[in-house]
C-alpha cells in the first residue's frame, strides 16, 4: 500500500514503481544450486513412488529428483520433458499441495514434503535456458493436423504429433499463442514471459506453424478443418463465461475477472491499470483468487472475496487460500450477490444474500448484506463458447472418450473444453499428449511403429 | 554425575576424550583452546627428528566424501608430520604441560627406524614433562615412503624393535599406534607388546583415494593435476577402526592390554561403543576437525548422562564389557529365528523395504493389501536378514522380533527351539564336532 489516503474509485498509479516490481515479482523464486542439492537430497527415491502416481502426467519424480541430486540437471529435465512437454509451466502453476507433493511420504512423515514444484522447475528451467532439445522429429509423415487452441492441449498435441513427424498447424483465437498460460495466470506465477518462452521451446522441434488471431466459428469451421487436414485436435478452453444473474450486472466497474487478468498479464506498465479502491471479487475458484490476490497486489485498499457456498466447496486449492490472506484478501463465505449498487452510473457497492444448505441445496436466507465498493470482477465458472460445431457434448462440454477422440472420427479434444478434466494445467498437457498418441495411431499405417513419448 | 576421570596407561585426565595426533594438536594455539573447550587430553602432533622440518604441499591436503545433507562422512589426508621446528614443538608442550597439569600431554613422535634417533629424540620430549609418548606408526602416505609410519607398523619385527628402544631409552608410558593397512591387526599389537608397550591406539588413517576429478582425469585432492592416495578417516571408517579394536580386545595374547580407541569417534555413543569394546579411553579427530573443539561438550554430558542411567560409576565399570559377546561365525546360535517387524502406524509407505527385498532379497514383503498401499512382512518368507530395517528411513519403524521357543518358523517349517547350536556342530558342516542336529 501506497501512504497516504487511497484515491477514491477506479484508478492507476496507487503505487510506487518498487511496489509492482516487488509485488509481481516471482512468486516462488527459483532454488539456486545448493537449495536444488539440499532438497534433492530429501527424496527417498520411494518404490513405485506416490508422487509419481499423483502426478497427471505420471513424470518420474523420484528419478528426475535422483539426476538432480548426482548432477545431472539436463538428463532431470528430459527425464520430465519426456512425460510433459510442458513440465517448465507445470512447475510454475501446479496444484502440487493436491497433486505429487500431497502424495510425497515425507508430507505424511513429517508435514513437509520435498519441494518436488521447484525441483522440477530447477530442472527445466536450465535446459530451456540452455535451449537444450530432447526430441528429434521422426521422418516427414506427410500428414497434417490441425490443433485449435494453441494453449496447454494444444501445444502437447502439436509437439507429441510433431515429433512424430507430422506436420502441425496451430491456429489460435488471441494475438499470442499460450492459452492460459499467457492470459489466465497470476502475473507472478509465470514472470518473464515464460509462457512464450515456453511456446518457443516448445515449438523448436520444428513442423509446427502457429496462425494466431484465427477465431473457429468465425474465421474457419470445423468442417472446413476437417477437409483440409487428416485430423483436428480442439483445446479450445472455456472461451465464454458465466453470468451473475445479479441485478445491474452490466454497469461500469463491474468485469469478468478472466478478461482482468489477461489485461493484466498484457499490460505494459501496471502503473496505468486502474483498479478500485474497493473491491469486490465473486466466486471461490482459481481464477477468483488470482484476480483478488492481484488487484490487492495493485494497490487496492480492500479486497473481498465473495462466494455462495463454504470454505470446504471452494475450488481454489488451500495453499490458495492461504496465499490471498496473506496478501490481506479477505473471503467471505455464504453470500450470493443480488444486485449491484450504483451511483452516477458506476458501482457504489453490493447487496449480497446470506445462504443456506437445505437438504443439500442452496437457498437464500432473505437476510442481505452490503458491502461497498467501486470495483466487482465476476470468477463464477467459465463455459464453452461455442457449441461445439458439430461434435457432441455432454454436461456442456466436449465428449470424449479414454483416447481424447469425440464423436467425429476426425476429431479429437482435450484441455477444459472436454469432459473429464479438472481444469489443470498439468491435466490438459496429460490430455493433449494422449490424442497426439491416439491420433498418430490413427493415421499411421500399422507397419510404422510411434515413437515413444511418454507412458 | 558419574565420574569420567581416566588414567590410561598410567596417565590421568579428567576425561577419556583425547584429541589425536593431528593437525588439531600441531601447536599451542590450538590446544589451549581445546583445554579451555574441555578435552581431557591432546597427543600433539607428530614430532620428526631434529634438523630442517618436513615441508607440506602447498595445494589442497584434504579430500572427502560426504552422506546426505553434505555431511561429511570421511575425511583424507596427504598432510605429513609437524612442519615446525623441533625445538618450537617441545618449547610449547612443555608451556602447555605446565600451565595444565591435569590434562594428558602426550608426544607423537616419527623418526627413522634408526636406534640413534629415537635415543636422540626420547630425552628431548621427556624433558617436557609430557605424559607419555605415542609412536606414530601409522600414517600411510608420504612419510611411508621414508620408510617411517606405516611402513614401521607393517613389518611386525620392526614394530616390536623400536617400542623396546623407546623403553629403553624413555620412562614414558608408550602408546604405539598401529596401521589398520595391514592384514592382521593382532599381529603389529603383539609385537608391541611383546617390546614392552604400555598400549597401543587404533585405527590410523587407511589409504585412501576419496574421488577422482571426471575433467582432468585425476584423483582429488589434486596438486597441480596429480594425486596420490591419502589417510582415511572419520565417521566412515569407525566400523573398521571397532572390528580391529575388538580383534586385539579379544586376542588370547594381546587381551586386557590397553587400548585407547581412534576412527571417526564423532559422538558419546561412539566412544562408549568403542569403550565397551576395550578402549580406555578414545581420540577425536576428524569430528573436531568438521565442527570446532565444542563437541567435547556434548561428548562429556551425554557419556555422563547415559553412566547415570545405567549406573556406572566410573568409566571403568563398563570398559571391555561387550568384549565377551564378540564371537567367531561359527559360533552363533542358528536355533535364534528372527521376523521383521513393520509398525503401520509409523510406516511412511516409502517402499523402500519392498524394492530391496524384492529385488534383492528374499521377496518377503507385500506392496499392497486388498488393492491399497501396504507393505508388510511375510514371515514364510522372511529369513531376519534386517535389510528393510537398514533401508527404512523411519527409526524403529521396523524391527527384528526373536521367534518364542516352541513356535513354529512358517519358512522352514521347524519348531524354534531355545537350546544353543551352532555351526560347529551343524549337521551341514563336513568338519562338525558332533552329529547332533542344530536346528
Amino acid at each position: 500500500m501506497a501512504i497516504g489516503v487511497p484515491a477514491e474509485g477506479i484508478a492507476a498509479g496507487r503505487l510506487s514503481a518498487e511496489e509492482y516490481a516487488r509485488n509481481f515479482s516471482d512468486l516462488h523464486p527459483p532454488l539456486v544450486r545448493h537449495e536444488a542439492q539440499v532438497e534433492a537430497d530429501r527424496c527417498y527415491f520411494c518404490y513405485d513412488a506416490p508422487c509419481m502416481n499423483a502426478c497427471p502426467t505420471e513424470i518420474d519424480i523420484p528419478m528426475f529428483i535422483r539426476q538432480i541430486a548426482t548432477d545431472n540437471t539436463l538428463g532431470a529435465a528430459e527425464t520430465i520433458f519426456s512425460q510433459n512437454i510442458m513440465g517448465g509451466m507445470c512447475a510454475r502453476v501446479c496444484p502440487t499441495e493436491e497433486l505429487c507433493e500431497e502424495a510425497c511420504v515425507r508430507e505424511h512423515a513429517e508435514g513437509k514434503p520435498v519441494k518436488i514444484g521447484a525441483l522440477q522447475r530447477y530442472a527445466t528451467d536450465e535446459a530451456m535456458r540452455e535451449n537444450v532439445q530432447f526430441f528429434e522429429r521422426a521422418a516427414p509423415t506427410g500428414k497434417r493436423i490441425a490443433v485449435v487452441g494453441a494453449g496447454p492441449a494444444g501445444l502437447a498435441c502439436a509437439h507429441g504429433l510433431a515429433v512424430n513427424g507430422h506436420d502441425v498447424v496451430v491456429f489460435d483465437a488471441h494475438k499470442k499463442p499460450g492459452g492460459l498460460n499467457e492470459y489466465g495466470i497470476a502475473s507472478y506465477k509465470a514472470v518473464d514471459s515464460f509462457a512464450q518462452a515456453e511456446v518457443d521451446y516448445v515449438t523448436a522441434i520444428g513442423g509446427i506453424t502457429i496462425e494466431t488471431g484465427r477465431l473457429l466459428g468465425e474465421d474457419m469451421t470445423l468442417a472446413e478443418l476437417t477437409d483440409q487436414f487428416d485430423a483436428v485436435f480442439l483445446g479450445i478452453g472455456l472461451g465464454g463465461v458465466n453470468i451473475l444473474r445479479a441485478e445491474n450486472e452490466s454497469v461500469d466497474g463491474v468485469a469478468n475477472a478472466v478478461d482482468f487478468i489477461a489485461d493484466l498479464r498484457q499490460a505494459e506498465d501496471l502503473s496505468r491499470l486502474p483498479i478500485g479502491r474497493r473491491v469486490v471479487v465473486i466466486g471461490g475458484g482459481m481464477t477468483a483468487i488470482d484476480a483478488a490476490v492481484q488487484a490487492k497486489l495493485l494497490g487496492a485498499e480492500e479486497v473481498t472475496m465473495v462466494y455462495r457456498r463454504g470454505k470446504e466447496q471452494m475450488n481454489a486449492s488451500q495453499f490458495e487460500q492461504d496465499l490471498a490472506a496473506a496478501k490481506g484478501v479477505l473471503i467471505r463465505h455464504w453470500l450470493s450477490p443480488l444486485r449491484i449498487l450504483v451511483e452516477d452510473g458506476r458501482v457504489s457497492g453490493i447487496e449480497l444474500e446470506y445462504t443456506e444448505l437445505v437438504d443439500q441445496s442452496l437457498r437464500g436466507t432473505g437476510k442481505t448484506l452490503s458491502l461497498a465498493c467501486d470495483q466487482v470482477f465476476k470468477a463464477v465458472g467459465q463455459t464453452l463458447s461455442s457449441d461445439g460445431e458439430g461434435v457432441a457434448l455432454a454436461g456442456g462440454k466436449i465428449a470424449v472418450d479414454e483416447e481424447q477422440r469425440t464423436s467425429n472420427p476426425k476429431v479429437w479434444a482435450g484441455g477444459d473444453c472436454a469432459t473429464g478434466g479438472d481444469d489443470l494445467t498439468v491435466t490438459a498437457v496429460a490430455e493433449g499428449r494422449d490424442a497426439a498418441k491416439s491420433i498418430h495411431r490413427a493415421l499411421s499405417a500399422a507397419t510404422a511403429p510411434a515413437v515413444t513419448q511418454g507412458a | 554425575m558419574a565420574n569420567l576421570t581416566s588414567t590410561f596407561a598410567g596417565i590421568k585426565s579428567p576425561n577419556p576424550f583425547w584429541l589425536a595426533s593431528a593437525p588439531p594438536t600441531d601447536k599451542a594455539y590450538n590446544v589451549e583452546r581445546a583445554f579451555r573447550a574441555g578435552w581431557g587430553g591432546v597427543v600433539w602432533k607428530t614430532l620428526g627428528e631434529e634438523g630442517p622440518p618436513v615441508v607440506n604441499v602447498n595445494g589442497p591436503r584434504y579430500g572427502a566424501i560426504w552422506g546426505g545433507d553434505r555431511r561429511l562422512l570421511g575425511l583424507n589426508n596427504i598432510e605429513l608430520i609437524t612442519d615446525r621446528d623441533l625445538e618450537t614443538n617441545l618449547r610449547e608442550i612443555k608451556q602447555i604441560k605446565r600451565d595444565w597439569p591435569d590434562r594428558a600431554v602426550v608426544v607423537s613422535i616419527m623418526v627413522p627406524c634408526e636406534e640413534e634417533s629415537w635415543k636422540a629424540i626420547l630425552p628431548r620430549v621427556e624433558e617436557t614433562g609430557a605424559d607419555g609418548i605415542e609412536l606414530n606408526f601409522g600414517c600411510p602416505h608420504g612419510m611411508s615412503e621414508r620408510g617411517m609410519g606405516s611402513a614401521v607398523g607393517q613389518v611386525p619385527e620392526y614394530v616390536e624393535m623400536v617400542v623396546r628402544w623407546c623403553k629403553q631409552y624413555s620412562r614414558m608410558p608408550v602408546i604405539t599406534k598401529l596401521t589398520p593397512n595391514i592384514t592382521d591387526i593382532t599381529r603389529p599389537a603383539r609385537a608391541a607388546l611383546a617390546g614392552g608397550t604400555d598400549a597401543v591406539s587404533l585405527i590410523n588413517t587407511i589409504n585412501s583415494i576419496t574421488g577422482v576429478d571426471l575433467d582432468i582425469m585425476a584423483p582429488t585432492p589434486t596438486i597441480d593435476g596429480m594425486g596420490t592416495h591419502g589417510g582415511y578417516c572419520g565417521p566412515a571408517v569407525r566400523p573398521i577402526a571397532m572390528s580391529m579394536v575388538s580383534e586385539i580386545a579379544r586376542d588370547a595374547e594381546t587381551r586386557g592390554m590397553a587400548i585407547s580407541g581412534i576412527g571417526g569417534i564423532s559422538t558419546w555413543r561412539d566412544a562408549a561403543e568403542f569403550m565397551a569394546l576395550g578402549c580406555g579411553n578414545v581420540q577425536v579427530c576428524t569430528a573436531a576437525m568438521t565442527y570446532g573443539f565444542k563437541i567435547v561438550e556434548e561428548m562429556i554430558s551425554g557419556l555422563s548422562d547415559w553412566m547415570d542411567a545405567k549406573g556406572y560409576r566410573s568409566v571403568d565399570e563398563f570398559v571391555g564389557a561387550a568384549v565377551p559377546n564378540v564371537t567367531d561365525w561359527q559360533y552363533l546360535n542358528l536355533n535364534y529365528v528372527t521376523k521383521a517387524r513393520i509398525d503401520q502406524d509409523l510406516c511412511i509407505k516409502c517402499g523402500r523395504c519392498h524394492i530391496a527385498c524384492e529385488d534383492t532379497s528374499h521377496q518377503a514383503i507385500t506392496r499392497e493389501k486388498d488393492g491399497v498401499r501396504h507393505f508388510e512382512v511375510m514371515d514364510d518368507e522372511c529369513v531376519g536378514c534386517n535389510l528393510c530395517v537398514d533401508v527404512c528411513p523411519v527409526e524403529d519403524c521396523i524391527s527384528m522380533l526373536p521367534m518364542a521357543a516352541g513356535t513354529k518358523d512358517p519358512r522352514t517349517g521347524r519348531v524354534v527351539s531355545d537350546d544353543y547350536a551352532n555351526w560347529t556342530t551343524h549337521p551341514n558342516n563336513p568338519s562338525a564336532k558332533s552329529v547332533e542336529p542344530a536346528e
